[in-house]
């Protein structure tokens, strides 16, 4: 399981409120070009592969049949939207994967910040639980997705219960480590300052710690969704995961396909709103410290 | 430095002793038997070579660390654990990056459970005194070296404490904007009259602020000399280098200083450490 560090995503580059906003003709327009271009850019691989691949199927290449093609995975797509999948609406199918993902992954993220700063601030905790998580930590999730469907049936909660241990390992490495990595130096002067102990972990251990748990939730979305799906492809009555189930049944390449550009546009946007997060979060971090963007 | 006053001092350090145990597993003896007394009201600078055991002093005063052996009183009674009524400026930078200045300052205050619309005001007039009024709302890597040390001092100062713990507070700063913030200090200290112990590298600094300067041995830390710095105040930092009393001062203390630096370098320069821990004789 990943502990990521806290700086490998860091905030956007852009200028902060009240920092240095001189000479804003220069500042406005460079990174205003240099954006349209890393946009136009950034198409490129994209039509090189697609184009390709639509290409080498055409010429008989690579065989429709196996590897799919390019323009009817665009009109699979277009089918789902408009005429539904075969099990249901295709809005039904996406509300329930991104159900079992958020709800998975709202339980897994609390669950793993509290855990990390309790057995982060508590060295008996840590001492008393580590062998356990770690145990727990190597257990194969797809062992317990089969676990979780055998105990909670083919309905939502199995698929929740996967998306929140995957969430929470993730959450809770970085947030124990982000504890333990707090500034003795803050901490002592805000009990100096008369902060309880409470107050500690409130104004110092989690503001600290909050750069790496966000570090981690980038990660721990895409888990979520991951956990659903490989949940419902498991066993499931509804859901993107079904869907690429039963298209792989009918040896329709194009149809998991399908399912998975539109599990990706979940995901972007997923990723989208975390990093407004983070940057509402962090604002108080200096700008230098970000480096490139994903 | 009033002798007639019948009240205990603002801290007492009798007799003591700290060890550390070192990641090697050995025992380190960082103060050995050191005896310090600052009376309510006066500003103690210490000085002494690096490693020498200052830092600790100060944990120990404070409550963050206890001593291994002898006694710590703190306005006569025994510390156990962080005491009421003191503040402590850092070493390091130890403002909260997170919060911004108006918030750094008033965390005290709301830590205490002040009401914070109370907190505020009580820390907007502290940004005023240190003359940082207009940054509230920055957040600390906005500012430079000196403001963040000024937002340190506002957000010790608030708690309006009975002592004042320095650790050379004004180290990383140039020496121009360190004579400008000595004067501040002082000028802040004539507020509150808080108990100082104020540490430094630099003697000329240690001279210009306090009414006493104790020079510590190399480590394992004790008191070498005590000396009473009896310039008159108020003082001007920038302007006082050059009484001749202050030269004076400066020589005798530096002479005492001078052989314990020497010592705690050959000692570092030279080879394994902990090895020749020679005795030192007290003055
Ligand atoms: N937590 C600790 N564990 C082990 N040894 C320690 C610890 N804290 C301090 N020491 C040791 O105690 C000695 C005194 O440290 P201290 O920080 O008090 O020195 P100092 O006089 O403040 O030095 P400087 O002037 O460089 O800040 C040093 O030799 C240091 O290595
Ligand atoms: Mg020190």
């Amino acid at each position: 399981m990943s502990t990521a560090r806290p700086d490998t995503r860091a905030v956007s580059p852009t200028p902060h409120a009240g920092t240095d906003i001189a000479e804003p003709a220069e500042a406005g327009t460079r990174p205003r070009r240099r954006r349209l271009v890393v946009n136009a850019v950034r198409f490129v691989p994209l039509v090189v592969f697609l184009g390709g691949w639509e290409v080498l199927a055409r010429a008989g290449v690579l065989d429709p049949f196996f590897f799919g093609q390019p323009t009817r995975i665009a009109a699979q797509v277009g089918d789902w939207v408009t005429g539904g999948t075969e099990i249901g609406s295709l809005w039904t199918q996406v509300g329930v994967t991104l159900q079992e993902a958020l709800v998975g992954f709202a339980i897994g993220v609390v669950l793993g910040i509290v855990c990390g700063i309790a057995l982060g601030r508590v060295r008996m905790l840590a001492d008393i639980f580590g062998p356990y998580i770690k145990v727990l930590n190597s257990i194969p999730r797809i062992v317990l997705g089969s676990i979780f469907i055998v105990w909670l049936g083919l309905g939502v909660q199995s698929k929740v219960a996967l998306a929140m241990v995957l969430v929470f390992f993730a959450v809770f490495f970085n947030a124990f480590q982000g504890t333990r990595e707090v500034d003795r130096n803050l901490v002592a002067n805000a009990r100096i300052l008369g902060a309880s102990k409470r107050q500690v972990t409130f104004h110092v251990v989690l503001p600290s710690a909050l750069t790496w748990i966000i570090a981690s939730l980038h990660v721990s979305f895409g888990f979520a969704l991951i956990g659903a799906i490989v949940g419902e492809f498991l066993g499931a009555q509804q859901g993107l995961g079904l869907l690429i189930s039963q298209a792989q049944g009918s040896f329709n390449p194009n149809g998991v396909f399908a399912a998975m550009v539109v599990i990706a546009v979940i995901a972007l946007a997923a990723e989208g709103l975390i990093t407004l997060l983070e940057k509402q979060l962090l604002s108080w971090r200096p700008p230098q410290l970000s480096g490139a963007d994903l | 430095m009033t002798h007639s006053d019948p009240s205990p001092p603002a801290i007492e350090l009798r007799d003591v002793t700290k060890r550390f145990r070192t990641p090697a597993g050995s025992v380190h003896t960082a103060l050995r038997r050191l005896n310090l007394t600052v009376a309510p009201g006066e500003f103690c600078a210490v000085v002494g070579p690096t490693g020498c055991g200052k830092s600790t002093t100060l944990s120990l005063i404070s409550g963050l660390e206890p001593a291994s052996r002898g006694e710590v009183l703190v306005d006569g009674g025994p510390v156990r654990g962080i005491s009421e009524g003191i503040a402590f400026v850092f070493q390091n930078d130890a403002v909260f990056p997170w919060k911004s200045v108006l918030a750094n300052v008033a965390a005290g205050p709301l830590f205490r459970g002040v009401p914070r619309r109370e907190a505020v005001e009580q820390a907007r007039d502290w940004l005023r005194r240190v003359g940082l009024a207009g940054f509230e709302d920055r957040h600390p890597h906005q500012l430079s070296g000196g403001m963040r040390k000024r937002v340190a001092l506002a957000q010790s100062l608030i708690n309006r404490p009975r002592i004042l713990l320095m650790d050379e507070p004004f180290a990383a700063l140039d020496v121009q904007t360190r004579q400008i913030m000595s004067d501040e200090l002082l000028r802040l200290w004539e507020l509150t009259r808080p108990a100082v112990v104020f540490i430094t590298h630099d003697l000329e600094e240690a001279i210009a602020l306090a009414d006493k300067v104790v020079v510590l041995t190399a480590g394992p830390g004790t008191v070498k000399a005590t000396f009473e710095v009896g310039l008159p105040r108020p003082r001007r930092a920038q302007e006082i280098r050059f009484d001749a009393a202050f030269v004076e001062m400066y020589q005798r203390i530096w002479e005492s200083l001078r052989d314990e630096v020497e010592l705690a370098y050959a000692r570092t320069a030279a080879a394994p450490p902990s090895t020749a821990e020679p005795e030192k004789e007290t003055l």
